[in-house]
């Protein structure tokens, strides 16, 4: 079960939620974010609050939980977070996207602490996630996984093998997180709980926005079957 | 004899009994095989058939990887490498993992499957990623060693089961070319690889060259290559795609005028079923075939 305390240590920088706007900045050197980064940041900063445990300080942990960002694109929402809570420092950011920075526009998990695995190419999150939920649960461990995938990247036939396999599984150490911002072409009301349903798995809908709906929806207990939390958020513009 | 796939179960069924950390991740491909053995049944969390779901294979295999297990992802070649080789690519190489591929179902040996059971790219797709070693294997012996070397190993490894053989194994000197005679003083050199030894070794036997057997093609053994070079000319025979060395030869040979002839499956799709020594003998890799490529190379020496 996923522990109740925030991933926060000697190393917190002090930053809360209300910093996020501003470390946003430091990276697009603007106040505009692209909406796939913005549309990550609410669930992002409840795993990391109250959800996950992760310790800045023991990225490597093995008793840690896992969260894996499949949906890479747009990830300053990620690096801002990753900084309010220590992972990385406040100065990388304004080397965002710099030849020798370690923040690019998609996460390189080899070159940022605590970062599971590099993203960008989609459908690749859940399978790994999948990989990963069987080997702690194989090797009797208590951590958690959690994956975040978007709407659109749940076309990928990849994640369908996943969603497929993990309610086979009964991976109840998995959870995914679907940001729904409706930017899927061939999506349908309730398309995407529904797919996970089908297979197995338990589901919440919330509100991508609501902090205290999105930390209850995702420590629903869920035993013997994975979880996914489909978060909706304002439409793509 | 035991075929390699055979070997291959037993041996790595042994593996599965002995260390903890090995995993085995199917794609209904094996599956049966595996159960004769018992071991899906003795380790459910360590044996996994994620169905036939080809991507899921890898990205899980690389999922157990990064909690520590050294998964084995077995299926038939196109499906194992070219189907997922995304995956391959990033969620192994790129997150810094690594797992052993063993593939069943090398170039022809399904001919009469048709085309989308044929496999002769296979390696030149690895061959692209960095720190492959890529196993070719002629003998169930040879399958065996390379296997329990990958498990202890902590790279990325392919193993390339095939029906073709040569009738001996060759073990010494590790994953290295091994030498089979030594030409006079300005004999080619031809690399045979993998089960095409004895198809070579007959189809030269009386032709002055000097023999290399690689039963492991990456990384290349230039070293070994280089150390018996007595002419600049070398013949390549891979049991896939044509061409797939021939850059490593000549990245050895790059100061030096060089002649470099590789012979392999052409590109061009042979719209046929029927068997393995059919498809070769299209391909002039049957006996004849070499042997008249190799002859008419060295017809075409410069006089020094």
């Amino acid at each position: 079960m996923a522990c109740m305390t925030n991933a926060t240590s000697s190393r917190d920088s002090g930053l809360g939620y209300s910093d996020l706007p501003r470390l946003m900045t430091l990276m697009t050197g603007d106040e505009k974010h692209s909406f796939s980064a913005t549309s990550t940041l609410d669930v992002l900063w409840v795993l990391y609050s109250q959800v996950l445990n992760i310790d800045p300080n023991n990225p490597e942990d093995p008793a840690r939980d896992r969260f894996l960002l499949s949906k890479g694109h747009g990830p300053m929402a990620y690096y801002a977070v990753l900084a309010a809570k220590g992972f990385i420092p406040v100065e990388a950011l304004p080397t965002f996207a710099q030849y020798d920075s370690i923040l690019g526009k998609h996460p390189d998990s080899l070159l940022i602490p605590g970062v599971e695995i590099g993203s960008g190419s989609l459908g690749h999150g859940l399978p790994i996630a999948t990989g990963m939920a069987n080997g702690l649960k194989a090797r009797g461990s208590e951590s958690q996984v959690f994956c975040m995938v978007g709407d659109a990247e749940s076309n990928e036939g990849s994640g369908h093998e996943a969603i497929a396999m993990a309610g086979r599984l009964k991976l109840s150490n998995l959870t995914a997180i679907v940001i729904d911002n409706r930017s899927d072409a061939t999506g349908w009301p309730g398309g995407i709980a529904s797919r996970f349903a089908v297979e197995g798995w338990s589901t919440a809908d919330v509100d991508g926005r609501d902090h205290g709906a999105i930390q209850e929806a995702l420590v629903i207990p869920h035993s013997d079957q994975p979880h996914v939390v489909v978060a909706l958020v304002e439409p793509k513009a | 004899m035991p075929t390699m796939r055979e070997r291959f179960t037993a041996v790595t069924s042994e593996l599965l009994d002995s260390d903890p950390n090995v995993a085995l991740i199917l794609a209904a491909i094996g599956v049966a095989q595996f159960k004769d053995t018992g071991v899906v049944d003795r380790h459910p969390n360590r044996v996994i058939n994620v169905g036939i779901r080809e991507q899921l294979q890898m990205g899980f295999a690389a999922g157990m990887a990064k909690e520590g297990f050294r998964p084995i992802a077995h299926s038939y070649a196109p499906f194992l490498v070219e189907r997922p080789w995304e995956q391959i690519r990033l969620d192994f190489g790129h997150q810094g993992v690594s797992g052993i591929l063993v593939s069943i179902g090398a170039t022809y040996d399904e001919a009469d499957w048709g085309r989308t059971h044929q496999a002769p790219e296979d390696v030149q797709l690895l061959a692209m990623l960095p720190d492959w070693r890529i196993h070719v294997p002629g003998h169930p012996d040879e399958v065996e060693a390379q296997l329990r070397a990958g498990v202890a190993d902590d790279t990325n490894v392919y193993i390339r089961l095939s029906t073709q053989t040569n009738d001996r194994a060759y073990l010494a000197g590790g994953p290295g070319f091994s030498t089979i005679r030594t030409g006079s003083g300005d004999a080619p050199t031809v690399v045979a690889v993998g089960p095409m030894l004895d198809v070579v070794a007959n189809a030269t036997a009386d032709l002055d060259l000097t023999l290399l057997y690689a039963n492991t093609i990456r990384p290349f053994d230039g070293e070994l290559l280089c150390s018996v070079l007595q002419a600049p000319e070398v013949v390549l025979v891979e049991p896939y795609l044509e061409g797939t060395s021939t850059a490593e030869v000549s990245g050895l040979l790059q100061a030096t005028p060089h002649r470099v002839l590789s012979l392999g499956t052409s590109q061009q799709e042979n719209r046929h079923y029927g068997t393995a020594a059919e498809h070769f003998a299209a391909h002039g890799l049957d006996e004849a075939g070499i042997r008249s490529s190799i002859t008419e190379f060295l017809a075409q020496r410069v006089p020094a």
